[in-house]
């Protein structure tokens, strides 16, 4: 086991190496380096210092290992559009992100496993039918309009949500959160539900099309012959059999949930991360994408590093790393 | 009074083509502590067979006809729960590949205890007592450290035991052992065999056995059914049955085994294939290939008749000298 | 699907006959005998070959010519739909804040989202469907260097490449004139695409290689990209439609989102996405109709697309029949 992680451990470095080897690319040969630095409007001579300093008449090698030195302390310049250091910038919006990805997976998983389950269990029946059109419906709405049509339907017409901001936050130490306040809640109702349909949806259709393949499986044909109840041999054994696939990839899925805030977060003028993302593609300002990139990435390798041992924990099969040997067949 | 009772049982398979019938106007009897081997060429219709008496036939699949009884009981009628209650207790079953049966979350000794707490008022403790006992029973080494183990952890053969251990759990009058021997080596088959025909004598037991090997049919059963496309063709004792085959088809078989008296020539063979659900052939389902067949074997379909000492169902059946 | 093993000479080319003959067998197959028989497929089909239609002859169709700016008329803007109280006849759907009529942008907009959208999904499948040929059949080093590429690529979602590269693109060419623009969007898209294709193309590949025809095959000197043709790509089709036809209906809602953040087709091009974004605006002034109607037909692309999708891929499946 330990080695199955040593050896997850260093394919992320590895990833996380090459994702490096984009920002830094990104950052020196995509527009102006020392801009990127300082700022469009440092004096020539600050310019030429920095140009020095950097090393930019340096080896290629050399200047990626300065790069990498800078980044992992944090420091990826100076934003092109707002003049403040990149670093302040995401340090101020990360929270807002995280705190809708948060309550969206939770929505997803909470809403999508059990329906899930009960469409595959009662297959059917008109109602398990309709969810399947339903869930349809919700991977085929682009996040964006689904995001329209609830603040048109719940804050135009009915008034019962607001439709942009966090509302009401409240400072903890370094993080500004917006779940410690009723308002804070109200202003990230929408915004989650339609962070969460996507995967919502997609998770529901996932666990039914596995729960269904469970059902038909022989270990299940076994538990019902020995005369074990439904209960048992629906939630016992299909259903575990069931969420060991289902939630390494909600695991997975926890990551495109932030990808997919950049989306959210425009449409509910949310001040998070993903629409300062968006702004920066627009503008282009080149040090917050290269920032983005690389932490975006270190995310997403710490968790697909997660789930990779989750499953090792939840799957007996994957602990054993050679199985008993069989007989001569 | 015969333990197990299927009188004219059909089932049918609504599809696109229609509905069609996989089993027609099956019959046959199992004594208590008797092995009957239900024999046939893939497709045949034997694992439907088992499936329709212990009641986990597949939808769309449903019994449309027949009876099946069980002491004298009606059991093919029963609600949901009733025909679970019977499952495990009354009758149980074993399928052909152990590496799929078993779950692979659970430890042995958690489906264990959990098959044994399902049938009786048992403590955890008592459960797993019992289950170490059961293990012992069939023979698995290590009884006691198995019952901590994953079902992968075992090679083919010892989850065959424990498939088999888990079966008798309940303490079921009737076995249907679907091919149980077919995913093993030849070396594990025949302890297997051996393991199942031993607990079943020592516990009065009876076993519907369903192969296509006739050499495990010869060895370990009492009566043997032969079915050819959905129907029972021959039913008679074993040695009677390969000795002096009534039916065409049964001939067939017996002479398309090879056996080392004979070796050196051609293998027999019959000639074409089973016929498909959709083209069953009118009257007895075998006449396209059968070298005795006549107009009326096109035109009615024959019953099962006693032929000296087997029953056949065919018009023409085989009545003098051995086959070999 | 069974695999088909062909087994016409070397060397001929397909006669008209045997054209004649392979439509026989389509018609006459399970499939298409699944799909006359199912009411979903058919609905699913019927809708998205409308609006295929729709927007591929939308100049005709279409009673306006949105991009024309003499044809518009700013005392024609702000009308509501026909069927409401200050609606008008000639602008069936509406009409936004500079007179333009909501149907014909509609048209020329599904027309500008399709021709994106099927484009990218025509290189992904060209590119990721060669790449898995080729490692599937070369193997070795091959082999596990584009499957690491792809488990990167897979790791990270869609949009976001699809953004970075639309990104990077604006940075290093600021002035972009629009076919620069409509090939980055069209690049971004095709490149988050290609590795679902690529992957089962390489794993159909493995399976089929290590298949006794195919090493026969090769043993009596058959060349090998006569054997990725004509035995292996058959083989492989199945999966890659049932992806595709998928992915047509992601990849337009890719770039919908893509022009609605802005980022996607260049404005004097207004696709479906655009034409929301605009909308948008006008939600709160009670205006719904310059967002509402673009989005149906959005949902609409989208839904039958997938529903089709869906259909095909359980058809296709052979533990399901």
């Amino acid at each position: 086991m330990l080695s199955f992680i040593l050896r997850r451990l260093a394919q992320a470095v590895l990833v996380m190496l090459v994702v490096g080897m984009g920002a830094f690319s990104l950052f020196r040969y995509v527009g102006d380096p020392v801009g990127n630095m300082l700022g469009q409007d440092a004096a020539a001579a600050q310019r030429a210092q920095l140009h020095a300093d950097l090393g930019l008449d340096k080896p290629a090698a050399v200047q990626f290992l300065h790069f990498l030195g800078h980044a992992v302390s944090g420091d990826f310049g100076v934003s092109l559009r707002q003049g403040r250091e990149v670093s302040a910038l995401i340090a101020e919006r990360l929270p807002a992100t995280v705190e809708l990805a948060i309550v969206a997976a939770l929505i997803a998983l909470s809403v999508g496993i059990p329906l899930g389950v009960y469409t595959a269990l009662r297959r059917e029946h008109w109602d398990a039918k309709l969810t399947m059109a339903v869930s349809l419906l919700g991977i085929s709405l682009p996040t964006f309009l689904i995001g329209i049509v609830l603040i048109e339907l719940f804050s135009v017409l009915l008034g019962w949500f607001p439709s942009y901001g966090r509302g009401t936050t409240i400072q903890v130490g370094p993080w500004r959160s917006g779940l410690l306040t009723v308002d804070g809640w109200r202003h990230i109702a929408l915004p989650a539900f339609t962070l969460a349909m996507y995967q919502l949806a997609l998770l529901m259709r996932l666990v039914r099309a596995e729960m269904l393949e469970a059902l038909q499986s022989d270990y299940v044909k076994f538990a019902r012959a020995r005369g074990l109840p439904d209960r048992v041999v629906h939630f016992g054994h299909a259903l575990r059999n069931t969420l060991v696939p289902v939630l390494t990839i909600s695991g997975l899925q926890l990551g495109s949930l932030i990808a997919f805030s950049i989306i959210t977060e425009t449409v509910f003028s949310w001040p998070g991360m993903g629409s300062l993302f968006i702004q920066a593609v627009q503008f282009p300002d080149v040090p917050v994408m290269a920032a983005y990139l690389c932490l975006i990435a270190l995310v997403f390798v710490t968790i697909n590093l997660g789930v990779d041992v989750l499953y090792a924990v939840v799957d007996p099969r994957l602990r054993v790393q050679a199985p008993a040997p069989e007989a001569r067949r | 009074m015969p333990l197990l009772e299927v009188r004219e049982l059909c089932v049918e398979f609504p599809t696109r083509h229609g509905t069609l019938r996989a089993l027609e106007g099956v019959s046959f009897d199992i004594a208590a502590g008797e092995i009957l081997g239900l024999v046939g060429e893939s497709g045949a219709g034997k694992s439907l067979t088992g499936a329709a008496i212990i009641g986990l036939l597949e939808p769309p699949g449903r019994i449309c006809g027949g009876q099946i009884m069980l002491d004298g009981r009606r059991i093919d009628d029963l609600p949901r729960e009733a025909m679970r209650l019977l499952r495990g207790r009354q009758i149980g079953a074993i399928f052909q590949d152990p590496s799929t049966s078993l779950d692979p979350l659970y430890t042995i000794g958690q489906q264990l205890t959990e098959t044994l707490r399902t049938h009786r008022a048992l403590t955890a403790a008592q459960a797993r007592e019992q289950a170490v006992e059961l293990l012992r029973r069939t023979g698995l080494p290590a009884a006691q450290a198995r019952l901590s183990q994953y079902p992968h952890e075992l090679s083919g053969g010892l989850r065959q035991r424990v498939v088999i251990a888990l079966a008798l759990a309940g303490e079921p009058r009737l076995i249907i052992a679907d091919e149980p021997t077919t995913a093993l080596d030849v070396a594990m088959q025949a302890q297997i065999i051996r393991l199942l025909r031993g607990i079943t004598q020592a516990r009065g037991a009876s076993v519907m056995l369903i192969t296509h090997d006739m050499g495990i049919v010869a060895e370990t059963c009492d009566r043997v059914a032969v079915m050819y496309a959905g129907r029972i063709v021959e039913i008679g004792p074993v040695r009677e049955l390969i000795d002096h085959p009534a039916h065409p088809y049964t001939a067939g078989l017996m002479a398309s085994v090879p056996s080392l008296a004979d070796a050196g020539g051609r293998l027999a063979q019959i000639e074409g294939a089973l016929p498909r659900l959709e083209e069953i052939p009118s009257g007895c389902a075998f006449h396209p290939r059968c070298p005795k067949a006549s107009p009326r074997c096109a035109e009615q379909r024959p019953e099962l008749a006693l032929v000296r000492r087997t029953r056949a169902a065919c018009w023409w059946p085989i009545v003098e000298g051995p086959v070999r | 699907m069974k695999p088909r093993l062909t087994t016409r000479p070397a060397g001929t080319g397909a006669a008209p006959a045997a054209r004649v003959a392979r439509w026989r067998l389509l018609l006459g197959s399970d499939l298409w005998h699944a799909f006359v028989h199912s009411r979903v497929a058919l609905l699913a089909a019927a809708v998205a070959l409308l609006c295929l239609g729709g927007a591929l002859f939308a100049p005709w169709l279409a009673p306006h010519d949105p991009s024309d700016l003499a044809t518009l008329d700013l005392a024609d803007s702000h009308l509501p739909p026909a069927w409401l109280a200050e609606g008008r006849a000639t602008y069936p759907l509406g009409t936004d804040d500079q007179g333009r009529d909501i149907l014909s942008a509609l048209l020329y907009g599904a027309r500008i989202s399709l021709m994106v959208g099927l484009s990218a999904v025509a290189l992904s499948v060209l590119i990721g469907v060669t790449l898995g040929l080729l490692a599937g059949f070369a193997g070795g080093v091959v082999d596990a260097a584009l499957m690491r590429v792809c488990d990167v690529m897979l790791s990270f979602p869609p949009i976001l490449i699809a953004l970075l590269i639309d990104g990077v693109g604006r940075a290093v060419f600021p002035q972009a004139r629009d076919v620069l623009a409509f090939a980055v969007l069209i690049l971004a898209l095709t490149l988050t695409d290609w590795v679902r294709y690529a992957r089962t193309v390489r794993g159909s590949t493995l399976v089929e290689r290590n298949k006794e025809y195919v090493q026969a095959a090769r043993l009596v000197g058959v060349p090998r990209w006569r054997l990725l043709r004509r035995h292996v790509l058959p083989n492989v089709l199945g999966p890659v439609l049932v992806l595709a036809t998928i992915q047509v209906g992601q990849a337009i809602v890719a770039e919908a989102t893509l022009s609605y953040l802005g980022v996607g087709v260049p404005p004097a091009n207004p696709s479906l996405g655009t034409l929301i974004r605009i909308g948008n605006d006008f939600l709160y002034a009670g205006e719904w109709w310059i967002t509402l109607f673009p989005g149906a037909a959005l949902v609409l692309i989208s839904m039958s697309v997938n529903l089709l999708g869906d259909w095909l891929r359980d058809a296709l499946n052979p533990r399901l029949r």
